[in-house]
């Protein structure tokens, strides 16, 4: 009997393999992975992995015993080159077919890569995946300045470990603020002043000219198209990513940046599902189709996806949340703050504890916390049972917000 | 290496040893302990590793930070007097022993 094949191994995809032996699916399981490595956890890669001292055993999501033990085959190192859905079978690199009763395409994201002169020089690296931080690991000791191309959650959070690591780091943004498509401008000037209080040159407008080299191809510094030169023996670009369709599409899936799903995750093939940073679906909150990158996302579809397979009844219409690391500084976001019309702030600032509510009308749809966790998992709750939170209610910090739920 | 003893919601207990340093969190979810779920990788930013921790060793392990504090406000089943985040309590030589006791429901 041939079961769920899933491809891509990130958090979505091992997920997706839990729950369904949670659920008591008693079919085969195989996850397919490229990279090689048990299925690990990619957030503490930006953040903890390298100052925790923890050893790489600490990122994985299982020990080999446990997939053993639940019969969940992994095929890592191998690729999937063709997806044949009239057969329904998959085709690995290395010419195998597998069968399936249903796909789950959970192939995350890929890398957007640096188009500069030097971009393959010895030093120039990415921060996505355990090989890019061993990358990165290797090159450390003899490394004094870091040049960190990108103003996102990854980009500032590595920003963070490396001043963490006794580095002189310099971030460079092409924009005018930094996170400009995750939070609102006060908040990025909040993020920066922490981020220059650390010692960190960030420089905006910044475009890149290229990376320069000493006799041996090793980077040695950063020039700017503005003239500048700064001095880097490690260059790290997280510049983004982008949804890894390629798979998808070639198997005439339907896709527009992201595979299309429903609400129960499913693709336009009904025994093809997909899950995490590649899937794009109709987000109630917001009320337009979205793709999230997110740890959050790709855990909750997947369960949804584990769930219709094992015959249950289940929906993805959860509250998206999302969390960053920086220093002493936990941002944790919940919900999605696009198109709000106003905000109020509960906390303060000089306090380094504040959170914003925001809101679309009357209409309480974000929250986005610096170092008030009750705030954002009361708001959770609240913004999933549609409850929002009066002016004087947010503004008072005496006030407990989730007693405006029922019991 | 510490041993750490799990008890489930219906009492059932499984025994692990863990390496030094690893968190309680990461070593029930790696040896699948069901109960407790680390969805935040143990960033202390989703809750979903709350546990109890028995009685006798409250006192030895180090006391929980603001965060912490905070995120057990909400938690999906009731907190209580020795309600901790298992992400936040790593395995040492002191802890050999430890028993904690899963909730209800995480989320």
């Amino acid at each position: 009997m041939s079961g769920v094949v899933i491809v891509g191994g990130g958090h979505a995809g091992y997920q997706c393999a839990d729950s369904l032996r949670r659920a008591g699916y008693e079919g085969e399981v195989t996850i397919v992975d490229g990279e090689g490595h048990l299925p690990y956890q990619r957030p503490p890669l930006s953040k903890s992995h390298l100052l925790a001292n923890a050893g790489e055993d600490a990122l994985l999501f299982r020990t080999q015993s446990y997939f053993d033990d639940h019969k969940i085959s992994l095929q890592l190192g191998r690729r999937v080159v063709h997806i044949d859905r009239d057969a329904k079978t998959i085709e690995l690199d290395d010419g195998q077919a597998l069968s399936y009763e249903q796909l789950v395409v959970t192939t995350g994201a890929k890398l957007r890569k640096l188009d500069v002169p030097g971009a393959d020089l010895n030093g120039v690296g990415y921060i996505k995946s355990l090989d890019d931080i061993r990358y990165i690991q290797d090159h450390l000791p003899d490394v004094e300045n870091i040049v960190i191309i990108g103003g996102g959650f990854i980009a500032l959070e590595f920003a963070s470990t490396a001043v963490k690591l006794g580095k002189n780091v310099t971030v460079l943004v092409r924009g005018k603020r930094i996170l400009a498509n995750a939070v609102t401008p006060e908040l990025s000037q909040y993020m920066l002043d922490i981020h220059h209080q650390h010692g960190v040159d960030v420089r905006f407008s910044a475009e890149v000219d290229h990376i320069s080299s000493d006799a041996e191809c090793n980077a040695e510094a950063v020039r700017l198209k503005d003239g500048s030169l700064l001095p880097a023996q490690l260059v790290l670009a997280g510049i983004g990513v982008e949804a890894d369709t390629e798979l998808a599409v070639t198997a005439k899936l339907l896709c527009h940046d992201g595979v299309i799903v429903d609400a129960q995750c499913r693709t336009n093939d009904p025994d093809i599902f997909a899950a995490g940073d590649s899937a794009r679906y109709n987000n109630p909150f917001v009320g337009e189709e979205i793709r999230l990158e997110s740890v959050q996302n790709a855990v909750d579809q997947a369960k949804v996806i584990a769930q219709v397979i094992s015959g249950q009844e289940a929906e993805y219409n959860h509250v998206p949340w999302f969390w960053s690391d920086q220093y002493d500084i936990k941002m944790q976001m919940v919900g999605i703050h696009n198109g709000y019309t106003h905000f109020y702030q509960r906390g303060e600032q000089a306090e380094d504890k504040f959170s914003l509510f925001f809101f679309r009308d009357d209409k309480l749809i974000a929250i986005h916390s610096i170092n008030r966790p009750a705030d954002h998992m009361a708001g959770r709750k609240l913004i999933t049972a549609g409850v929002s939170p009066s002016q004087e209610q947010i503004e008072d910090a005496g006030f407990k917000l989730t007693s405006l739920l029922k019991k | 290496m510490p041993t750490v003893t799990y008890v489930d919601f219906e009492g059932q207990s499984t025994q692990l040893n863990l390496a030094e340093g690893m968190t309680l969190m990461q070593g029930a979810v790696m040896n699948g302990v069901e109960g407790i779920e680390g969805e935040c990788s143990g960033s202390c930013a989703c809750a979903t590793c709350h546990c109890y921790v028995d009685d006798a060793w409250l006192a030895k392990i180090p006391e929980m930070s603001e965060n912490e504090e905070e995120m057990l406000e909400d938690t999906a089943s009731e907190r209580k007097a020795n309600s901790r985040l298992s992400c936040q309590i790593k395995a040492t030589a002191d802890l050999d022993g430890i028993v904690i006791h899963m909730p209800e429901e995480q989320e």
